[in-house]
C-alpha cells in the first residue's frame, strides 16, 4: 500500500472494481475516507437528492416529446395532470395522497372522454402514463429515448392520450386507466434514487386498471437507464409482457416474466478469486 | 381502567391503553400516516402523563391487539415469567423509569426481572425516556451470544459484513467481503442480500461463503437473508448454513403477510441447530425489524409502530437469536421523515430490544428521499456505540449498490472503534492480529497482509491498468 506524505493509504485491491461497483478500495486517511471519496460520495448523494426534489420540468417534457416524430406519430394527445399531493413534503410522507388524482385531474380526464370530437370516446389497447416519482430526472432524460424505441415495437396497439401526472406514485395509472378506458396501462415513474442511480426509471404494467389494485397486480421493469437496463432491452421485455397479457388477461404475480430466465447461467461461474 | 387527566379547566380522555401509547409516542410521521398521532404537541404528553400513571400489571390485563386474534399476543402472555415480574410488579410506567435510571436497576438485577417485562412494559417506559436515558439504561443490559466467536460483551462492537452485488456476481461479491475483512470488519456475520431470492441462488453464495470463512480460518459466521423457507430447504439439501434468517414483525398478520408464522421459525430453528455448525455456542437466528412494517402491511391493529416494532421482539426472544436489528431508516420517510425521526427510533429498538434480553444491533442507515444524510448517521452510529449496541453494518463506502439505501462504511465502524475504545469480537480480534490486519489501538497494517495478498497476485493483470 502506498502512504503518500499526507497520511494517505491507497488499496492495492481497488483494481477488483472490474468485479464490482461497490465503493471498494476506497483507502484511507488514518481509518477515515480521504478527502477525495469523502467529496464523491457527497456529489453522489447531492444528485440523489436534487434528483428527488427538482420539480419535472412538464412544458419541456413535453415540447420533448412533440418534437420527436417517432412519438408524435402514434400519440394523440398529452394531458397534463396532479395527484392529490399538493407538495413535494406532503407527498413524501403521505403515499395514499400520491396515488389518486385530485378532483380537477379527474374532471379534466373525465371531460374529455365525454366531449364529442374527443379520441378518448373508445376503448383503447393501452395507455401510457409518465409520473415524476422520486426521480425527476430519470424522467426527464429517458422518457423520450425509450418512447422512441418503444412505440415503433408497439403498432398493434391503439394509444389512449399520454398522461404526465405531477407528485404521482405508481398506483394513480390505475386511476388513470379507468377514466381513460385503457384496457391495460404502462406508469413510466422515476425510481427511489440510488447513490450511484439517480436516474432510474420503473416501468409498471397493469391489465384493466381500476382504483384500488395493489401491487400484486402489476409487473415491473426496473432500472431503466443507459448505464443500467438498456432503452431496447427494456422495450423488448416490455412487449413480452404487453403481448402475454393481452392473451392471458391479466397483470401481476400470475404473469411469469421468462424473458429473464438466462441470468443465472450468465454471471462469472460459482468460483471466486479469494478460493481459487 | 379509564385513562383521563385534567389540566385546569380541560379534562383530557383516552379511550384505551391503545391511545393513550400512540399518542404518548414522539412524534414520527408513520404515526400521522396511520391517524393514530396526538393531535398536539400538548397532548402528546398529557398522554405521557397518563401513561406514567399506568401500573406496569395493566399490560397483562389490557392486551392492545386480542389475545384470541394474535399468536404474538398468545406468545406475550403465556410466556411472560411472573417471578421476574414480582421484582417490578408494584411499579407504574412512570416509577420503572425512576427504577430503571436507579442505583438499585444493576446489570444484574436488569438480568433478574427480563423475563417479567412485555414489549408493551418496555414500549411504555421509552415513550416517556428522553434520548440520554435510553442510552444510559441500554448501556447497563448486558446481552451475550455465541455461534463461532462471542458477541455482546460489555466494550465491544461487531459489524456486520454486507457484500451485495446487483447480480450477485460471485467476484463482485467476494471483492466486497475482501474489501470489509481488510478494514477488520464481519466479526457479526458476513450476511449477503441475495439480487436473485431462491433457493438455488441461496445454496450458491452460502457454499461462497463458506468456502471463504474455511480457507482463512475466521471465527465468525455466514448468512443469506432470504425467506426463512428457503433457507429450511437449503438445509436440506444439504446446504452449509451457519444462520437462519428472517424478517419479522410484531402482529401475526403481519407475519403472514411476510409468509411465516413462528411454528415456522421453529422448525427452521430445528433444522439449524440440527447441523451443530456453532464451535463456541448455538444461537442460529438472525433476524430483522423495523418501524412501519405492520403499517405498511397494513397489519398494525391501530397501534403506533413503535409498539408495533417492540411486539416484534417477543417474537425474537423466543428463538434466542445470535443476532437481531432494526433496519432503522430504510422504510422511508412517510414512516420516519427526518434524521431526527430515525435517531430516536433507532435509540428506542435498542433500548426496547436490551431492555428484553435481545443482541440488538442497528442497520445505521437511509435512504435519498428520507431528509438524512451522512452527519445524521455519525450521530446515531456515536449515540449507538455509547448505549453498547451489538453491532452495525459495514459496507464498502456507505453505499449499497443492491439495496439502494445508504448504511455504514467499513470506515465508520473504524472510527467508532477509536472514539469509543470498543473492541471486536474476542475470537475474531485475535484472528485480525493473527492475520496482521489489525493490530493494538486499531490500527490497521499499511503492508497487504500475506494470505490475501497471494489471492490477489493470482489474477490476471486488468487491462489498460497498473
Amino acid at each position: 500500500m502506498k502512504n503518500n506524505s499526507t497520511g494517505v493509504v491507497e488499496n492495492p485491491w481497488r483494481r477488483l472494481r472490474e468485479f464490482t461497483d461497490a465503493r471498494i478500495g476506497l483507502g484511507r486517511a488514518g481509518v477515515s475516507l480521504p478527502t477525495k471519496e469523502l467529496l464523491e460520495f457527497q456529489l453522489s448523494h447531492a444528485r440523489a437528492r436534487d434528483a428527488v426534489h427538482f420539480p419535472l420540468d412538464c412544458d419541456g417534457l413535453i415540447t420533448a416529446i412533440e418534437d420527436s416524430e417517432v412519438i408524435n406519430s402514434r400519440v394523440s394527445d398529452i394531458h397534463r395532470v396532479h395527484s392529490r399531493a399538493s407538495d413535494r413534503m406532503e407527498y413524501l410522507q403521505r403515499p395514499d395522497l400520491g396515488r389518486r388524482l385530485n378532483e380537477h385531474s379527474r374532471s379534466l380526464l373525465q371531460h374529455d372522454i365525454s366531449s364529442p370530437e374527443s379520441s378518448v370516446s373508445s376503448e383503447h389497447d393501452l395507455g401510457i402514463v409518465i409520473v415524476d416519482g422520486l426521480s425527476s430526472l430519470a424522467v426527464q432524460q429517458n422518457i423520450v429515448p425509450f418512447l422512441e424505441t418503444l412505440l415503433p415495437q408497439l403498432n398493434e396497439y391503439s394509444l389512449a392520450p399520454i398522461t404526465m401526472v405531477e407528485q404521482g406514485r405508481v398506483a394513480v395509472g390505475d386511476e388513470v386507466g379507468e377514466l381513460l378506458n385503457a384496457r391495460c396501462v404502462i406508469v413510466l415513474i422515476g425510481e427511489r434514487p440510488g447513490l450511484s442511480s439517480p436516474d432510474s426509471l420503473g416501468l409498471y404494467l397493469t391489465y384493466q386498471p381500476h382504483v384500488g389494485l395493489t401491487d400484486a397486480a402489476r409487473n415491473c421493469i426496473s432500472n431503466i437507464r443507459p448505464a443500467g437496463l438498456s432503452y431496447a432491452e427494456a422495450a423488448r421485455r416490455t412487449q413480452y409482457l404487453l403481448d402475454e397479457s393481452r392473451q392471458l388477461k391479466l397483470s401481476g404475480v400470475n404473469l411469469k416474466d421468462r424473458t429473464q430466465d438466462d441470468v443465472i447461467a450468465t454471471v462469472s461461474g460459482n468460483k471466486n478469486f479469494l478460493i481459487s | 381502567m379509564k385513562y383521563s387527566y385534567t389540566a385546569g379547566q380541560q379534562t383530557w380522555h383516552f379511550e384505551n391503553l391503545a391511545e393513550v401509547m400512540a399518542k404518548a409516542t414522539p412524534a414520527r410521521s408513520g404515526d400521522r400516516l396511520a391517524g393514530v398521532i396526538a393531535r398536539s404537541a400538548e397532548e402528546r404528553v398529557i398522554a405521557q402523563m397518563v401513561l406514567a400513571d399506568v401500573p406496569l400489571k395493566q399490560f397483562l390485563n389490557e392486551a392492545l391487539v386480542p389475545y384470541e386474534d394474535d399468536e404474538v399476543t398468545r406468545l406475550i402472555i403465556d410466556e411472560h415469567d411472573a417471578q421476574s415480574f414480582s421484582a417490578i410488579s408494584h411499579l407504574t410506567v412512570g416509577d420503572f423509569r425512576n427504577w430503571l435510571l436507579s442505583d438499585m436497576a444493576t446489570p444484574e438485577v436488569l438480568e433478574g426481572v427480563r423475563a417479567g417485562i412485555t414489549p408493551e412494559m418496555a414500549a411504555a417506559v421509552s415513550k416517556i425516556m428522553r434520548n440520554q436515558d435510553l442510552i444510559l439504561v441500554a448501556k447497563k443490559c448486558y446481552v451475550k451470544t455465541a455461534f463461532r466467536n462471542t458477541i455482546g460483551l460489555p466494550g465491544h462492537l461487531s459489524t456486520r459484513l454486507q457484500p451485495n452485488h446487483p447480480t450477485d456476481d460471485v467476484n463482485g461479491i467476494a471483492a466486497s467481503i475482501l474489501d470489509g475483512l481488510l478494514y477488520g470488519n464481519g466479526d457479526a456475520v458476513i450476511g449477503i442480500n441475495p439480487a436473485t431470492d431462491n433457493v438455488a441462488q441461496a445454496i450458491k453464495l452460502m457454499k461462497l461463503m463458506d468456502e471463504v470463512i474455511c480457507k482463512y480460518e475466521i471465527p465468525t459466521q455466514s448468512c443469506v437473508l432470504t425467506h426463512v423457507t428457503n433457507t429450511i430447504e437449503c438445509i436440506e439439501a444439504g446446504a452449509p448454513v451457519d444462520l437462519v434468517f428472517q424478517s419479522i414483525g410484531g402482529t401475526e398478520a403481519t407475519n403472514s403477510s411476510f409468509g411465516f408464522n413462528i411454528a415456522t421459525l421453529a422448525e427452521a430453528q430445528d433444522a439449524a441447530l440440527s447441523l451443530k455448525r456453532g464451535t463456541v455456542g448455538n444461537n442460529v437466528m438472525y433476524f430483522e425489524t423495523g418501524q412501519g412494517s405492520s403499517l405498511s402491511a397494513n397489519a398494525h391493529h391501530g397501534l403506533d409502530q413503535q409498539t408495533c416494532e417492540v411486539r416484534a421482539y417477543a417474537v425474537a426472544r423466543k428463538f434466542n437469536p445470535l443476532l437481531i436489528n432494526t433496519v432503522v431508516g430504510f422504510i422511508g420517510p412517510e414512516y420516519l421523515f427526518d434524521g431526527k425521526e430515525i435517531i430516536r427510533a433507532g435509540l428506542e429498538d435498542h433500548f426496547c430490544a436490551k431492555l428484553l434480553g435481545l443482541p440488538m444491533g442497528c442497520d445505521v442507515c437511509y435512504t435519498n428521499h428520507a431528509e438524512a444524510d451522512q452527519n445524521d448517521m455519525d450521530n446515531l452510529l456515536t449515540l449507538l456505540g455509547v448505549a453498547g449496541c451489538s453491532f452495525v453494518m459495514g459496507i464498502p463506502g456507505s453505499d449499497d449498490i443492491m439495496l439502494n439505501y445508504q448504511t455504514t462504511s467499513f470506515h465508520d465502524a473504524l472510527y467508532a472503534r477509536r472514539v469509543l475504545g470498543s473492541q471486536p469480537a474476542p475470537e475474531f480480534a485475535q484472528w485480525l492480529a493473527r492475520m496482521q490486519i489489525m493490530g493494538d489501538a486499531f490500527v490497521l497494517n499499511d503492508a497487504l497482509p500475506e494470505a490475501f495478498a497471494r489471492s490477489l497476485n493470482a489474477l490476471p493483470p486488468v487491462a489498460g491498468q497498473h
